[in-house]
């Protein structure tokens, strides 16, 4: 089976303090550390699984500058096949249908059987999944937490409801899913894996090399614009507690006697 | 002389006559017996042989290990440990009666050599032992002989009846070895009476003929053997004679091929294995002998993941498992229910070994010890606290075996989903946390003005460093840790510095943790900030950044914890102590495993207490080189571990026990830990934990 993966490169929120810059137009990004959107680890972790399986390959490909290239490695570390990485200065400012445009002119070049994104990414609107499969014009499933080979035509996913419900569908290939966090446990890439895979030739397309019209992407192709970004006020009832962890517990202990929560 | 006359049939033959034939000389059915005596000895000679050969196989292949240095301090361990088995009396009855039983052998050994000859010359003697130096032996071997069988027949006792409880064997395991042992325990037995019946037939023939005869001691078996023989007509005690010489001839030879089969293969490989042993305390072995750092990176896999990958002394090791359970006795993650037992690990593997490297037929090879006779989770539970490797009698290593399974699961990408994010963020951030490196001095800033701490850099230059690692460079509590050690070295008049954000984590649980490469990128990160810096001397108040920096780096100031540092300060003066605050508190220390078992330092602590005037301290059973970990440090502290209990909560009963009402110890891990079991065990306000260096700060005068 050949298999895609989405994937991105975001700040890594676990390693990072984020803190929203002083015009308001985004983040803080001086000293943030980055690493792969977990959802997609996830992603590629079970691309690899199926693999392994029933045999194929599994290709990661990613929008972004040249930092993009890092995660794309780090993935092959882990098991992917090969990498391909969409990169074009066109691309830059893209909204989530210019990202989608970008991945599926990348996607009609090459032959795959199955896509897989992450549901959603740490910095992300979660639009990929469900707007790539609209746009190729095939079944998509989204919070996808299990995958069964049927056939080669035909794949059982489940998904995951609400109050912890499980569904099972039958889905025909080819396919996109959107992948949730839990679906494996993604195993680990150090610095030593990365570095065996460091000659490993990643081929960069711009957009004339996936034959996308530059107008439709970027800025120009942008139908959407952020138009302020900001930490939300206090609103009315809550509270932010202050001070070191042995204070905020000792406050919020002290709040949930009053309010009869605890005894 | 008669006194010249008991003991070797030799004189008996010149002189007098013989009372009985001698084995040398009998014939059965007219065949002689020497025959036998012959064929017994090439045949039980060539299987040892074969059996030794065979095992030795699996050596041949196995990854190098270089074991020749320091060949004077492995003599003395080797006379130490292996010959005087300085470590067994840590049990005592059983050590006792293994002492006993062991140079009970050591005695017969050259008497069993003699046996073996008897069947073939008549009248032979080891040379050097035809005269009196041969009574003066006959009469040790007699009460040697007559010990060891006292000793197996108690050890039978205890093993078959009581029981104890450190040799069982949990189903999951496989069967017991009960059965094994006592066979072992019969065959020395038998070995003894065989002897003795041997012997004291020829001496109560000789009686009867009314040769001069020299008594053996009465009570010694030999000497029973005698009395009861004493009426026993000739004719009868020639035929015991014969039949208890092949006797043991016949157990002799059995039993030598039967050691190299099961748990008694510790009697041929337990000397060369503490010859071997492992020097170096504290530190992790190379991932790979013989190759340069710079080289290892280029190698196709780390660690051990076949058995073949598991260097010759690590399998020699398996070989020498004598079984007796003390590791696991000992062992802290056994105690609260983790799935890792040090004792199985050895047995499994030498089970795996006999196994596929079998006495005939062809070895397989190759498949993962992982899945097959290891579990992941037995090896993640492992705290490196090296309880086991200082209990263990014949100095079997545990340590670089788990982190060498480790490495190869790390390479592998098997890591538990809890240790992937800390991983992660101690190659982004040098931290295990994630938190900002730019961050990494903010603790100090909480100090008065009077202590403010220097950040070395360029411009700004001591002789002393404070290493302080990420846990007290990052964590709320164990900030006052850092902050009690920066006025407590302030007090002394010490001028240091820290290097705030060019310190990176030590990397000492990321070794341990079998993440090599990382581990190599913080010590050069952390080495070339303190070569910048210039300092002559490193303190640290982290057992586990100390033992990383004093065994794991190189090249580098000499390193001290801050318990051996402030020592020296109260001896010299520069520190001076109040009397204690709280005088109806008891306090009890709590030996870090980093500065104890695997550095040795055990008083410097004490002494320091010991210097508040008024201090109540007690010990706890398990204290020293038998301290029972709280649960481990650096990653450790990630880890989620299948486990029916804490650690620290064992430890805190055991501070309980002991009537302590404060356990003072010196590591911020094991404070972690251990305040986190006094919240759990409900024990608030009856039990307290404090850092060494706190109550320093708290008792100086400034």
């Amino acid at each position: 089976m050949e298999i895609l993966v989405c994937v991105k490169r975001v700040p890594d929120t676990a390693e990072n303090e984020i803190e929203v810059n002083k015009d308001g137009s985004d983040i803080e990004r001086d000293d943030l550390v980055y690493s792969i959107n977990e959802w997609d680890n996830y992603a590629v972790e079970e691309a690899i699984q199926i693999r392994d399986k029933v045999g194929g390959s599994v290709t990661v490909v990613s929008v972004g500058g040249e930092e993009a290239e890092e995660i794309i490695r780090r993935e092959m570390a882990m098991g992917a096949d090969k990498g391909v990485h969409l990169s074009d200065q066109a691309f830059e400012e893209s909204d989530g249908k210019g990202l989608v445009r970008i991945l599926q002119a990348a996607i009609e070049k090459g032959s795959y059987d199955l896509i897989l994104t992450g549901v959603q990414a740490d910095d992300g609107a979660g639009q990929v999944g469900g707007m790539l499969a609209a746009m190729l014009d095939w079944p998509f499933a989204s919070l996808v937490n299990h995958i069964e080979v049927i056939n080669d035509r035909t794949i059982k996913v489940g998904r995951e409801i609400a109050a912890g419900n499980q569904e099972m569908n039958e889905i025909d290939l080819p396919c996109v899913l959107s992948i949730q966090t839990g679906i494996n446990e993604p195993r680990y890439v150090g610095i030593r894996g990365i570095r065996k895979v460091a000659s490993v030739e990643i081929p960069v397309f711009g957009a004339s090399d996936i034959g996308l019209s530059p107008d439709l992407v970027g800025k120009s192709g942008a139908t959407i614009s952020r138009v302020d970004y900001f930490v939300p006020d206090l609103g009315e009832g809550a509270e932010i507690l202050e001070g070191d962890t042995g204070e905020i517990l000792e406050k919020l202990i002290e709040i949930l006697q009053s309010k009869g929560g605890i005894k | 002389m008669a006194a010249c006359q008991r003991v070797r049939v030799k004189e008996k033959a010149t002189d007098m006559g013989t009372a009985l034939i001698a084995p040398a000389e009998a014939s059965f059915f007219g065949i002689p017996t020497v025959i036998f005596s012959v064929f017994i000895l090439i045949f039980g000679i060539g299987i040892f042989t074969y059996i030794i050969v065979r095992r030795i196989g699996p050596l041949l292949n196995a990854a190098a290990d270089p074991r020749l240095d320091r060949i004077m301090d492995r003599a003395k361990n080797t006379v130490r440990i292996a010959i005087f088995q300085y470590r067994q009396p840590r049990y005592l009855f059983a050590g006792i009666l293994h002492i006993l039983i062991f140079a009970g052998f050591v005695i017969i050994s050259l008497r069993s050599i003699a046996l073996v000859m008897f069947g073939i010359f008549e009248g032979f003697s080891l040379p050097g032992f035809e005269g009196a130096l041969g009574n003066i032996y006959d009469l040790f071997k007699d009460l040697a002989a007559t010990i060891v069988f006292g000793s197996c027949v108690i050890a039978a006792i205890r093993r078959g009846f009581f029981q104890p409880e450190r040799y069982s064997v949990p189903p999951k395991y496989g069967k017991g070895h009960t059965g094994e042992a006592i066979l072992v325990l019969f065959m020395i037995s038998g070995l003894m009476v065989s002897d003795a019946i041997f012997e004291g037939s020829s001496i109560a023939a000789q009686i009867q003929k009314g040769f001069g005869i020299e008594m053996p001691i009465p009570g010694t078996i030999t000497g029973i053997a005698a009395m009861i023989f004493i009426k026993t007509p000739l004719s009868s005690l020639q035929n015991i004679h014969l039949v208890a010489y092949f006797s043991h001839e016949l157990i002799f030879f059995f039993f030598l091929c039967f050691l190299p089969l099961g748990k008694h293969f510790h009697v041929i490989t337990s000397i060369p294995n503490v010859f071997f042993m492992k020097l170096n305390k504290g530190t992790v072995k190379s991932v790979k002998w013989g190759m340069a750092e710079e080289e290892i990176e280029t190698l196709e896999s780390f660690g051990v993941k076949k058995f073949e990958d598991f260097t010759w002394k690590h399998m020699l090791d398996f070989y020498s498992c004598a079984d007796c359970g003390r590791c696991s006795d000992n062992c802290p993650a056994t105690a609260v229910g983790r799935p890792l037992s040090p004792r199985f690990i050895s047995i499994k593997c030498r089970d795996y070994a006999f196994d596929k490297y079998p006495l005939y037929g062809a070895s397989i090879k190759g498949s993962n010890l992982i899945g097959h006779i290891l579990e992941e989770d037995e090896i993640w539970s492992c705290t490196t606290c090296g309880a086991c490797e200082e209990e263990c009698p014949l100095m079997i290593e545990y340590i670089d075996k788990i982190v060498d399974v480790r490495r190869s699961l790390v390479d592998g990408g098997i890591v538990p989903q809890s240790l992937q994010k800390p991983l992660s963020a101690l190659e982004k951030r040098g931290n295990p946390y994630g938190k900002m490196e730019r961050k990494r001095a903010d603790w100090a800033k909480n100090l008065m003005a009077t202590n403010a701490v220097k950040i070395l850099k360029k411009d700004v230059k001591t002789d002393t460093l404070y290493f302080v690692d990420s846990i007290t460079s990052y964590d709320d509590r164990i900030q006052a840790i850092g902050q009690a050690v920066v006025r407590v070295l302030h007090g002394a008049g010490v001028d240091f510095g820290i290097l705030g954000p060019a310190e990176k984590d030590s990397g000492h649980e990321v070794k341990r943790f079998g993440e090599e490469t990382l581990f190599l990128q913080l010590r050069d990160q952390n080495i070339a900030s303190i070569h910048d810096s210039g300092v002559k001397n490193i303190i640290t108040a982290d057992p586990h950044a100390f033992n990383a920096l004093k065994n794991d780096y190189n090249g580098i100031p000499p390193v001290e914890h801050i318990g051996q540092v402030m020592k020296r300060y109260i001896d010299s003066g520069k520190i001076r102590l109040k009397p204690i605050e709280d005088n109806r508190a008891v306090y009890t220390y709590h030996d870090p495993c980093y500065l104890g078992r695997h550095n040795g330092i055990y008083d410097a602590s004490r002494e320091v207490m010991d210097a508040i005037a008024g201090i109540k301290r007690v010990e706890m059973v398990k204290c020293r080189d038998r301290s029972f970990c709280c649960g481990g440090g650096g990653l450790m502290l990630f880890y989620e571990p299948i486990e029916e209990t804490r650690m620290g909560r064992l430890r805190v009963e055991m501070a309980k026990d002991a009537g302590a009402t404060v356990i003072v110890t010196a590591c911020p891990f094991c404070m972690v830990n251990i305040e986190d079991a006094i919240k759990t065990t409900g024990m608030e306000g009856k039990m307290e934990v404090i850092d060494l260096v706190e109550l320093v700060d708290r008792h100086m005068i400034a």
